[in-house]
């Protein structure tokens, strides 16, 4: 076996180690698609009196979609009196602040229609980064839970009803939601919706271990008790919200997943737009991943330092790797044809089947295996998240597609890191 | 908290879904050299037989002795062999006693196909290719196309392909015997030696009767002669 084919073996092996890790942990959680609405509502009534949130709405350039995010904070099953909006244009070109102060003239005057007014408010500064606006947020308010909700991104009626009462636990510091994509059009949106549900099982998965390490902006809850100890929103390479995990997991508090609060979020249409989110995520990852280095392999952080934090940086490079060598055959392949057209002309190839012509390599057969089990985390996350397990076309896009997508950004971000270079926000 | 023993059960699933792999990937190996070991049994078999045939026949007139009794089987061996060549590669074991087999049954399908011949007063339309895997060798990669090509054209055209590295005596007598040189692709056709690619222009300038070759039946070409290799 050539070095290169053992590489690709053990690329398989780690990657099937993961997968294999992920299920066993998943069923063997008591209840792991379980709606933990019915139980957790009722904790919530027995806990008497829901507590306050404070909900911070980041802005730059928002005003196709501001009012049907705030519309979607407004829908909330959440007393009024309970919870209070901050939208912030973080210094918007366009007629974000206005708009934004028009839904706040709207929704805070009192009327016969509206005899309580919600406590909502708009404040505009200088741009400064998502990081600043949020940290304006927590600074200015006195609820017992802070939350986020980008202005990109829509929230069920359900969704802080069912998260609140995770923080029972007094070691929880943040909540996290389950995150569809809203309505996909596209292809690359349709490919996106495969791949959060995906996440949706992940994130189960890595709160059944506390290993989450992204509180992603649509919709994560705080303790807001949080940030006086370990400190506010940093820069942190422009993925604030997955510095602020990396801190509170260094911490040794806990994040969970509230896998049945659904929140959905608009997806990049254009591969431009994706390419350059998932660049900022990916090198957003790794840098602080480096920063946070001594999380590694630390007992004391459980299974996120021995497994999922070590398998993500890995990950990267074993993916880079696997579809490097996959492109190089198909070079190859291209180069072979193209010698053989220079050399005898195009002609009709002639097809028959024989099964002595299956690559029934064993590289090949362990490929079909991790994509089976990728189809069953596919169809459980979509189980978890929408209540069906229903197969969908997308899911053929999103097998066929998305691994020669993904090494976009991945090698970008590899780069990018290798060179010093920062990786801007759009 | 570590849970270590729920590493270790995930590290023995994998194993076993590895293990698994292995052994569906084994199985259809193992099939596949059976399959090809099979294959050249029955070339052997028919070898041997049309022999045999030819023998009892040389008494009879040409026409009696028409193409049928040659094997039909090498061209399809022949994509099989390159198909696990290129799986297991050229230094398993395996399929180096499977292309010294294979190799041994293509020179004496060539004797046999040159004795039918000489019965009939004509000459053989029959190319040997000599090839190497070694070192990489683009140009046999071309030759192979422009000989495929070729054969598809025409059936009744017989390709022997030797690699010229392949450890075998009776290859080696073939090179000393025709003089193959070093540099390759080399085809040998009517005793002609012709070293360096060659294009298909070239061949049917060396061989003009390839051009009516399976266009018209002639007494010296109607063999059906539909079994070669140009595969690798």
């Amino acid at each position: 076996m050539t070095f290169s084919g053992i590489l690709l073996d053990i690329s398989i092996f780690i990657g099937l180690y993961f997968q294999v890790f992920l299920l066993v942990t998943f069923f063997g959680a008591d209840t792991p698609i379980k709606k933990a609405t019915p139980g957790a509502a009722k904790k919530a009534d027995e806990w008497k009196k829901l507590p306050t949130v404070s909900i911070t709405v980041p802005c730059f350039n928002e005003a196709r979609t501001l009012e049907k995010t705030i519309q979607s904070l407004l829908g909330l099953n959440y007393p009024k009196e309970k919870l209070s909006i901050l939208i912030v244009d973080d210094g918007s070109k366009d007629d974000t602040y206005a708009i934004a102060q028009q839904i706040v003239a709207r929704l805070t005057a009192i009327t016969p229609e509206q005899p309580v007014p919600y406590n909502i408010r708009a404040v505009h500064q200088k741009n400064g980064g998502k990081y600043t606006a949020l940290n304006l947020g927590i600074s200015e308010s006195t609820s017992d839970f802070v939350g986020c909700l980008d202005a990109d991104s829509m929230v069920d009626p359900d969704a802080l009803i069912r998260m609140v009462p995770h923080f029972i636990d007094p070691k929880v510091m943040a909540v996290t939601p389950a995150m569809l994509v809203y309505q996909p059009k596209k292809l690359l949106q349709y490919i996106q919706r495969v791949e959060y549900n995906i996440g949706v099982f992940t994130k189960r998965v890595m709160s059944l271990i506390n290993a989450i390490h992204v509180t992603p902006g649509p919709f994560s809850i705080f303790r807001r008790s949080v940030f006086a100890e370990i400190g506010l929103f940093k820069h942190a390479h422009n993925t604030e919200d997955m510095e602020i995990a990396f801190r509170i997991q260094s911490f040794c508090y806990k994040i969970t997943n509230c896998h049945d609060a659904i929140v959905y979020t608009i997806a990049p249409k254009t591969l431009k737009t994706l390419y350059k989110q998932r660049t900022r995520w990916s090198y957003g990852f790794i840098k602080n991943a480096i920063d946070y280095r001594h999380i590694f392999f630390n007992k004391k952080y459980g299974d996120m330092a021995m497994l999922t934090l070590p398998f993500a940086v890995i990950g990267i490079f074993f993916a880079l790797y696997v579809v490097g060598d996959v492109l190089y055959h198909l070079g190859v392949s291209i180069s072979n044809q193209i010698v053989k057209i220079s050399t005898v002309g195009l002609h009709m190839p002639h097809f028959s089947f024989s099964w002595f012509f299956i690559n029934t390599e064993m590289t090949t057969i362990l490929g079909f295996i991790l994509v089976g089990i990728t189809l069953v985390v596919i169809l459980i996350g979509r189980k978890i998240a929408e209540g069906s397990a229903r197969p969908s076309f997308d899911i053929v896009y999103f097998l066929a597609l998305y691994g020669f997508i993904a090494p976009l950004w991945l090698g970008k971000a590899v780069f990018n890191t290798l060179l010093s270079r920062t990786t801007p926000w759009r | 908290m570590i849970n270590t023993k729920k590493y270790i059960f995930v590290f023995i699933i994998t194993c076993v879904i590895f293990v698994f792999a292995f052994s569906i990937s084994n199985y259809f190996a193992n099939q596949r050299i059976a399959d090809i070991k099979s294959t050249e049994d029955k070339i052997s078999i028919d070898i041997l037989s049309s022999e045999t045939q030819f023998e009892l026949l040389q008494e009879s007139s040409c026409a009696a002795i028409n193409g049928s009794i040659l094997s039909d089987e090498l061209e399809s061996l022949a994509d099989k062999l390159a198909y696990s060549e290129a799986q297991h590669g050229a230094n398993d074991p395996d399929v180096q006693t499977l292309k010294q087999y294979y190799s041994l049954l293509e020179i004496k399908d060539f004797l046999l196909v040159k004795q039918i011949f000489r019965q009939c007063n004509a000459t053989p339309i029959a190319i040997l290719y000599f090839y190497s895997n070694k070192g990489g060798c683009p140009e046999c990669t071309k030759q192979g196309y422009v000989l495929t090509q070729l054969r598809a054209d025409h059936p009744s055209l017989r390709v022997y392909a030797f690699d010229y590295d392949l450890d075998s005596n009776a290859i080696q007598t073939l090179i000393s015997l025709y003089h193959i040189p070093a540099k390759l692709p080399a085809l040998v056709i009517d005793n002609g030696i012709y070293a360096g690619f060659q294009s298909s222009e070239n061949i049917y300038k060396i061989i003009p009767a390839l051009v009516t070759l399976d266009a018209s039946s002639t007494p010296s070409t109607s063999t059906r002669a539909d079994a070669s290799s140009t595969s690798r």
